[in-house]
């Protein structure tokens, strides 16, 4: 078992996919301002598994958009090697007048591919999380797990090489979300993803990371960076995983605890 | 179902499985959950249709019969002369006798004209103004309310202003229709784009859609139970303001079912007067019903409710 807790060298020296340089959001001005990132900086390392966990207040999710290009930073900058991003919302956010098969194919619709190209490759699409026979329903006749599947298949039809993940799998019961961590896993390998995937579950962070990188709350901070050394396939009820994740609550109850 | 819960253990449980075949077990496992998840459908798609359509069909003809009795009694109890307040047998004489003959189709085929262009004409100035309000915020500012406020304004207070500026005309009566049914088309919309929830517009962001991409791609779409819902308030508003019209603005040669109705009472002919009625009525309730299959049908393609 390898648990570090410094930056690999060699992981640096690769370069970044996303890279955050002082990154600063207040909302509001005036004495009544609120920060919610204060001074983050971050490196997301192509083809790597990026969770960002943190309590509520850490500005997470905001850190999540502003990479996104869907909120303004208030100062310092995000450089992308490769744009525009995929997203993936704890919501699945289908559109209910479409059918699986025409939200996937929205995401081509877009950018002007062709319908029958569009068809092609959402099918492909669906194969790849494994919804091939529901192309036709309707978002409303899916379970929560299957949404969520389908939202994956759509951000994957954006064909960028970064995810971002907004705690994807809040809303899921423990089963359905211990079966989409395989998913995912999987299409991540075999799609050489870059993936920033947002959390404040602390094993999901740990059986999917290879990077956890901890935020501090109210301002959002970058408070430790924990290199995840273990093997995969992993299991997040396995023993190496509970043993990280339980240091890593450690040091997240240290920071909740600092607000007490 | 037990045997498939029980195909879902040993992948929970041993990781040594997971990695010998992972392909074939984690699918099977994956296409079981599916599976237990899934809500069953057992109603077929016609049946359901038809369901819809008697449940929206049954009262109005309950009440319809009621209404009959009550005439009745009160047609017994000789409170009004017999040739003021006929009974409903001699109603349904001067109906049936009437509806085969070409004086009936013509009226019909003119106030229904009437009733379709100038719904029409709303439903696009409804729809451009509606749009134009909740994209420009200085034109909300300017006209939001006042739309709001034309909706609680009485159609026939329009009439003598219309014949002012249109004298005995097609167009007076095609100003107040479209007068009386726009506001609520364009409020249809505006509360339609106003509650497109935030979750869509970043998806559509996301997808990198901007301006009218994603009116195009999501806000027009998410609006469309609203904006039937204004269309089906629009059309009432444009059946009444129009049947107003067609008993004030009597256009020469036009025998419309508000001319011939006035007509019949000129005449005192009750029966007449009191089969109009009843056309209109009938044609109301078929129109709503139509309207009521287009909304269910959105509902049950979206998953908003249960059909009852």
């Amino acid at each position: 078992m390898s648990l570090t807790r410094q930056a690999t060298p060699a992981a640096t020296a690769r370069g970044a996919a996303v890279a955050l340089h002082d990154v600063v959001k207040r909302y509001g001005r005036g004495p009544g301002a609120v920060t919610a990132l204060d001074g983050v900086s971050l490196n997301v390392e192509p083809g790597r598994f990026t969770c960002l966990l943190g309590a509520s207040g850490c500005g997470k999710s905001t850190l999540l958009s502003l990479v996104a290009g869907l909120d303004e930073l208030t100062a310092g900058s995000i450089d992308h090697v490769d744009r525009p991003v995929a997203m993936m919302f704890q919501e699945s956010a289908l559109f209910p007048w479409l059918t699986v098969s025409g939200n996937v194919e929205i995401a081509m619709q877009v950018k002007g591919v062709g319908r029958a190209e569009r068809r092609r490759r959402a099918r492909e699409l669906l194969e790849v999380v494994r919804l091939s026979g529901f192309a036709d329903k309707r978002p409303h006749e899916l379970s929560g797990g299957m949404r969520q599947r389908v939202a994956l298949a759509r951000a994957l039809a954006q064909d960028a090489s970064v995810l971002l993940m907004d705690e994807p799998f809040g809303a899921l019961d423990a089963m359905t979300r211990d079966l989409l961590h395989d998913e995912l896993e999987r299409i991540w390998r075999e799609r050489n993803l870059t993936v920033l995937f947002v959390t404040h579950n602390v094993r999901e962070a740990v059986r999917l990371g290879d990077q956890v990188v901890l935020l501090s709350s109210r301002p959002g901070r970058v408070l430790e960076t924990f290199d995840v050394g273990i093997e995969r396939p992993r299991r997040i009820d396995s023993a190496p995983v509970a043993e990280l994740a339980a240091e890593i609550t450690d040091a997240l109850r240290a920071e909740v605890s600092r607000h007490a | 179902m037990p045997s498939k819960q029980e195909a879902l253990q040993p992948d929970a449980l041993e990781p040594d499985t997971l990695e010998s075949e992972p392909q074939d077990r984690s699918a099977e496992w994956v296409s079981g959950l599916d599976e237990l998840d899934r809500v069953p459908v057992t109603e077929t798609r016609l049946g359901r249709v038809g369901a819809g359509l008697w449940a929206a069909t049954w009262p109005k003809v309950l009440a319809l019969a009621l209404v009959i009795a009550a005439w009745q009694v009160i047609f017994e109890l000789e409170l009004k002369p017999a040739w003021t307040l006929p009974a409903p047998l001699t109603v349904w004489e001067d109906l049936s006798s009437f509806v085969v003959t070409a004086e009936f189709w013509t009226a019909i085929r003119i106030t229904m004209w009437r009733a379709l262009t100038t719904f029409a004409l709303a439903l696009a100035v409804g729809t451009v103004l509606g749009i134009a309000v909740a994209r420009f915020k200085p034109l909300r500012a300017a006209i939001g309310s006042l739309i709001t406020g034309l909706q609680t304004m009485p159609s026939i207070m329009w009439f003598p202003l219309a014949i002012l500026l249109f004298q005995i005309s097609e167009s007076a009566i095609a100003f107040v229709v479209v007068l009386g049914a726009v506001p609520s088309i364009a409020n249809g919309l505006i509360s339609g784009i106003d509650y497109v929830p935030k979750e869509w517009r970043r998806v559509g962001a996301i997808l990198g859609m901007r301006g009218l991409t994603l009116y195009r791609h999501v806000i027009l779409p998410a609006t469309l139970p609203s904006y039937v819902s204004g269309l089906k308030q629009g059309w009432a508003f444009a059946w009444r303001s129009l049947m107003a019209g067609e008993l004030l603005v009597i256009v020469a040669g036009q025998g419309s079912i508000g001319a011939l109705m006035q007509g019949a009472r000129e005449f005192n002919n009750a029966p007449r007067v009191l089969t109009w009625i009843i056309v209109v009525l009938l044609i109301g309730i078929a129109v709503d019903a139509i309207f009521r299959t287009a909304d269910s049908r959105i509902k049950r393609k979206w998953g908003l409710a249960e059909v009852r």
